[in-house]
């Protein structure tokens, strides 16, 4: 049986603003977690990761992530992800303006 | 305040433009992120959980209205309308866009400011007491040896690749309030049969392995300083372990290696070196000490000041707390506390910070200071000034009366900003002044250090507190631990750990709990937290701390 695998999502920050993105399915990136594609297979979240890592001119330190399925898509597992997709708690600043 | 010559200016702007280009080649896709880390880290920017950050440093913590009015500019135009003010004295902007950072370091450059060497594995922004130049108790101003400090250290060849960053920080008093024994290097200026000279601390420095930092020499005459700091740095620039990042500190070097051999190879260093440095580092300094010329006081009535405080006990009550003894007759030091309750520690609005430039220029000889504790230091106000100054600051909420209080907390940004960072400080500290004035706690309370990191890199300062609490992530869960006993200053010590940590429901009662504690264990009302904690040891803090494991072991 083939060890258990942990969804996952790729995120990264944007070059220019810096700010946390998501890869989405078609291979794009996303500021809103919700259009994250979450990945099941370990294969294919590894190959996926390459080619977003080689994004250099759109995304900085691309990286998996566990998550798991929600009803509104892709969910943090831990509140350091669930930080980065709200923003800080001090103020209501970063996506938490947006979304 | 130094000025800058030609020679900086024309500098400054060669790097800033240098800058701009590699900036523009990043975006252009022409240098990998690789590339491009370590030359934004040469110039302040990192990359944080929710943005890019600009860290601009403050020399020595030492600013003037224009430069104030300046950080209040780059906070509107390129921010969101705040800075946040660290605890080396620098001050971070954490939400600009990549292509705007060549034009805040342009902008910054106009004022005399930069960022450079505010991160990176090299000689970090000089710290120093943020009393220096106006404080009672002090032997000699700071402020020029820190500035002969940073114009040496600044693009130093021999030291942009050092095993790891290097910070300094120099004290002219007897009252260390610029931690000089957790720096890497700490120079506390003293004198010996009338000669001005230097004690020179190496080694020391908190993170995952905190140290307090040795005397390596106990007496160094003044113009030997820079072949000396040479010296050290060469040496550890050789000898400092590069093979793991968490034993690269001078610290380690300094520990692995025991104080007298680097002692020896210091020494011999300092040999070869002193001769080329031929006398132009002291003509260097004198031209820069006569810069720090002390302002030209007043002398005036200050019965005003007595009056105000007869008639308003707001301001009683403010000036019983923020106010320091000056050098000068009729003169105080004032701490603007940027730790109202509930409030970020050391964030300020642009709009505070154009108020704190105008108090500066109209009645503080036009000088303002940064302290590693995140508060806003107006050296010199005469006491006549000091009714309407602090009318001014309570408009524009700065007029907090908690310096040196339970709600005077070092935080670092924690996991609501840094990448590194394992937990949140800042809620805590938000979470625990707020509690404390609510109790109406905090003057009964008195004297007491609460310092709050979030991870073991120790930007807050954790080990050095009185109360040190230190976020760290136990399970995917925000955990905090609780260190006791720490001291920054001139009797510096490190924290002792009190036991297992508390979740972030848990840990302000845990706070109370140890307070209460406190408050019923003291010999008397003027009995600090600290001189209790030295009299009585851990064992009744912790105690207060775990009831549940106290009564267990007092049943068995």
């Amino acid at each position: 049986m083939p060890r258990s695998f942990t969804p996952k999502v790729i995120t990264a920050n944007a070059l220019l603003k810096g700010d946390v993105v998501y890869l989405t399915n078609a291979d794009t990136w996303t500021r809103n977690l919700s259009d994250a594609v979450l990945l099941t297979d370990e294969a294919d979240a590894d190959l996926r990761l390459l080619q977003a890592t080689a994004q250099t001119d759109v995304v900085v330190g691309a990286y998996l992530v566990d998550m798991q399925s929600g009803p509104s898509g892709p969910e943090p597992l831990y509140f350091r992800e669930a930080f980065r997709r709200k923003g800080p708690s001090n103020y209501a600043h970063g996506k938490q303006e947006q979304f | 305040m130094y000025s800058y010559t030609d020679f900086d200016k024309s500098f400054l702007a060669s790097r800033n433009a240098q800058f701009r280009t590699q900036v523009e080649r990043r975006i252009a896709g022409h240098l990998t992120e690789d590339e491009f880390k370590p030359l934004r880290l040469m110039n302040g920017v990192y990359l944080q959980l929710h943005a890019y950050m600009l860290r601009v440093a403050i020399p020595y913590g030492t600013l003037n209205s224009s430069q104030m009015k300046m950080l209040a500019h780059l906070a509107d135009k390129y921010d969101k309308g705040y800075g946040h003010f660290t605890t080396r004295q620098n001050i971070q902007y954490n939400w600009p866009e990549l292509r705007d950072i060549p034009d805040m370091l342009d902008d910054l450059g106009t004022v005399e400011m930069h960022a450079t060497q505010t991160s990176g594995n090299t000689i970090r922004n000089v710290t120093a007491d943020h009393f220096a130049g106006a404080s009672a108790d002090e032997i000699a101003d700071p402020r020029p040896v820190a500035e002969l400090i940073r114009q040496w250290s600044t693009d130093h060849p021999e030291f942009q690749f050092l095993p790891r960053k290097f910070k300094v920080a120099v004290t002219g008093s007897e009252s260390d309030r610029a931690v000089t024994r957790a720096h890497d290097i700490g120079l506390r200026m003293v004198e010996r049969d009338g000669v001005a000279g230097f004690e020179v601390i190496v080694g020391g420095g908190l993170g995952r392995t905190p140290m307090l930092g040795k005397v390596i020499a106990d007496f160094l005459p003044r113009e030997d300083l820079l072949p000396y700091l040479e010296a050290i740095v060469s040496v550890y620039n050789l000898l400092g372990r590069r093979d793991n990042k968490y034993k690269a500190r001078i610290k380690i070097t300094v520990h692995e290696n025991g104080l007298e051999k680097i002692r020896d190879l210091v020494n011999e260093r300092f040999v070869e070196i002193k001769a080329r440095f031929s006398g132009i580092d002291q003509e260097v300094f004198k031209t820069i000490q006569a810069q720090f010329a002390p302002p030209s006081f007043k002398e005036g009535d200050t019965a005003i000041f007595e009056k105000s405080r007869a008639s308003d006990p707001v301001f009683r009550a403010w000036s019983d707390t923020n106010l320091h003894a000056h050098r000068a007759d009729g003169y105080d030091i004032v701490t603007v506390s940027i730790k109202k309750h509930g409030a970020t520690p050391g964030d300020v609005t642009a709009d505070q910070m154009r108020v704190l430039a105008d108090i500066a220029a109209r009645f503080g000889h036009d000088e303002l200071r940064i302290s590693h504790e995140q508060n806003v230091i107006l050296p010199h106000v005469h006491k006549s000034d000091l009714p309407e100054v602090h009318c001014i600051l309570k408009a524009n909420g700065l007029g907090t009366a908690n310096i040196g209080l339970i709600s005077d907390i070092i935080a670092c940004p924690g996991m609501d900003y840094c990448a590194l960072a394992t937990a949140r400080s800042i809620p805590i500290a938000q979470q625990i002044a707020t509690r404390f004035d609510e109790l109406k706690l905090e003057h009964e309370v008195g004297d007491l250090k609460i310092k709050i990191s979030g991870c073991i890199n120790a930007c807050g300062h954790h080990h050095v507190a009185h109360i040190g609490i230190l976020g760290l992530d136990r399970a995917g869960v925000e955990s905090y631990q609780i260190t006791l006993g720490g001291d920054h200053t001139e009797t510096a010590a490190i924290g002792e750990r009190a036991g297992p940590g508390f979740s972030s429901d848990d840990i302000i009662p845990a706070i109370e709990r140890l307070i209460a504690a406190y408050l019923a264990l003291r010999k008397a009302q003027d009995e600090t937290f600290i001189e209790t904690y030295r009299r009585l040891g851990l064992t009744p803090f912790k105690a207060a701390l775990y009831p549940e494991s106290a009564e267990q072991s007092h049943a068995a």
